[in-house]
């Protein structure tokens, strides 16, 4: 197993495709949760809303704020990430290659998840960093004095937001599996993130039935774990406390290894042409 | 059977109502180069699909090394290349190997000797995607032979190859042959399986409808006799071999005896008063032998339905 991950890691960390993601990931992360608001606090009309809106961008806030990409947009790209990686063996025909010489098919599809799992954690520790210095930097032009939140806060948001891309990433990855291919995967992936989540918390607000619907969503859920951890509610970036924080944990860990083992399923059990 | 290195029983692969591989039983011995032969469609690569665990079989069994097709204890002793060499574009040549051999768990000064094996070392760093078609073959074949494997399963290693290429494939599996590698080697390059493989199989529609040695399945020799007048000589060949050994095409007398008896016979038909023009032993090539297969077994030259 040990060899399989480094050869998937091999694989990851040259493939060009993946410094593209990441770059963009992060930064869209700083522009959407760092940038673009600080840029709205300097151009509030009134010292009220400048207050309302510098207060989340302070290091005081950053175990609830750094992570309110992730459930939508930020969980969006991730998704992206892992359908690259598992469906292009589809499309380049290397699943066969791979499969015809030597891993068995658990063994290699769990090498891959595990290669996903390590980058996307090492991804989320960048993040924090850098958003840690942007919050930094934000504090010390507003004349604010340093606060951070507790180590514990932190790494229960590090590990909070390292769960919910962990899940995208691999309903991305299933997603492949499951259509052998990047193409549809990616589309209806980002169908489901971007529109029919957002289509069903609206709706959600009308009819009874479909509120009681999202709370088994993945994306309500993983917001509602982003608010347990003091993000503030947005419906432009899916965080609202749907369901509890612990049931939005139990909720987002089991669709990992939903998405996880359905993916295991497929790849065992289908023809590999 | 502890000579068998790769055996099939009845192993059969259906699509819906398509019959790609149908009851197929092939024996492959340990040391021997086995040449797969078939049109294109005909379910050779669906049988080494099968046989490398890619695809499921509908029905019948496969051995390989005494593993069950796909079993990682029995891949870690193949090597194989299916179809057209495929690997990860953005990859150089050593970085495709090196991502397999760490896979497979083979030492890295490995993936340097198959890359010279195969005459890509020049080329090792540059992309694949950059490469020729000849050389991804090069490199599918470079993979397989990654893990100095027992049994190699090799799916039209010259395709795309030129000349020089192919002489070099074929030079280098019977290398492999006479150091004790098994090969079972699917190839259209009729030439080249009747030059370097021991046995054959033959696959048509699905169905193996021969199995031998590449001289069995050719057949033997054959005297062709120009000889005037051409009836008296037909009259007395007959008499001397039997009406079943004998043949007229183009007014060539065709005689399916030994070799060694066209002193005798050429003798025999000058005493008869024969005056013999032409004697000359001619054997039939394993292409001549494929085709005439081809003609009873498929009715034309092209394949069946299988995938």
């Amino acid at each position: 197993m040990l060899g399989s991950y480094s050869g998937e890691l091999l694989k990851f960390v040259k493939r060009p495709a993946v410094w593209v993601v990441a770059g963009v990931w992060l930064a869209l992360l700083l522009a959407f949760t760092e940038l673009f608001p600080y840029i709205a606090y300097r151009s509030a009309s009134n010292t009220q809303l400048a207050a309302g809106l510098l207060q989340p961008l302070l290091p005081a806030q950053l175990s609830g704020h750094a992570i309110t990409g992730y459930p939508v947009w930020g969980g969006s790209l991730i998704l992206v990430l892992g359908a690259l990686c598992s469906g292009s063996e589809y499309g380049w025909g290397t699943l066969k290659t791979m499969l015809s010489n030597r891993p068995g098919r658990l063994t290699f599809y769990f090498a891959q998840l595990a290669t996903l799992a390590s980058a996307i954690a090492a991804l989320v520790i960048v993040a924090f960093a850098l958003s840690s210095l942007a919050s930094v930097l934000i504090a010390r032009s507003a004349n604010v004095e340093l606060d951070f939140p507790t180590a514990t806060a932190l790494a229960q948001a590090m590990a909070a937001g390292w769960l919910i891309l962990v899940m995208w990433t691999l309903l991305g990855a299933s997603l492949s599996i499951v259509f052998r291919g990047t193409a549809l995967s990616i589309g209806l992936g980002l169908v489901w993130i971007l529109a029919v989540e957002n289509l069903i918390r609206y709706t959600a607000s009308l009819i009874d039935a479909v509120a009681q619907a999202e709370k088994f969503m993945p994306g309500a859920d993983a917001g509602s774990l982003v608010a347990a951890l003091g993000a503030a509610s947005a419906s432009q970036t899916g965080i609202a406390a749907v369901v509890s924080g612990s049931q939005a944990l139990w909720s987002v860990v089991l669709y990992t290894l939903l998405f996880g083992a359905l993916g295991a399923v497929i790849l065992v059990r289908r023809d590999v042409q | 059977m502890a000579d068998v290195a790769l055996s099939t029983h009845g192993l059969t692969k259906r699509y819906g109502k398509a019959t790609a591989v149908d009851g197929v039983n092939i024996t492959v011995r340990h040391g021997e180069i086995y040449g797969f032969l078939g049109p294109n469609g005909a379910g050779k690569t669906t049988t080494l699909r099968m046989v490398l665990g890619l695809v499921r079989p509908s029905a019948g069994t496969a051995e390989v090394l005494g593993r069950a097709p796909g079993d990682p204890a029995g891949l870690a002793r193949i090597g194989a290349m299916v179809e057209s060499a495929a690997f990860y574009p953005y990859l150089s040549a050593r970085d495709n190997l090196e991502v397999l051999a760490r896979h497979a768990n083979v030492p890295r000064p490995r993936v340097a000797d198959v890359l010279t094996t195969v005459g890509l070392a020049a080329r090792a760093g540059d992309r694949f995607a950059s490469y020729s078609l000849g050389m991804k073959q090069r490199l599918g074949v470079a993979a397989a032979l990654l893990k100095d494997p027992e049994l190699l399963i090799l799916d039209e290693p010259t395709n795309g190859l030129d000349p020089f290429g192919m002489a070099d494939m074929n030079d280098l599996i019977s290398r492999l042959g006479h150091e004790g590698k098994t090969v079972l080697l699917s190839s259209h390059n009729l030439a080249e399986v009747q030059q370097i493989c021991d046995h054959v199989g033959v696959i048509f529609k699905g169905k193996l409808v021969a199995q031998s040695t590449v001289d069995e399945l050719r057949g033997s020799a054959v005297l062709v006799i120009s000889a005037t007048p051409i009836e008296q000589a037909e009259k007395y060949l007959v008499g001397l071999v039997g009406r079943e050994k004998v043949s007229v095409e183009r007014d060539m007398i065709r005689v399916n005896v030994d070799g060694h008896e066209s002193a005798s016979i050429n003798r025999q038909l000058v005493l008869a008063g024969v005056e013999v023009h032409e004697l000359r032993r001619e054997e039939r090539s394993l292409e001549e032998a494929f085709m005439a297969m081809s003609a009873t077994y498929a009715g034309t030259r092209g394949g069946s339905d299988a995938r």
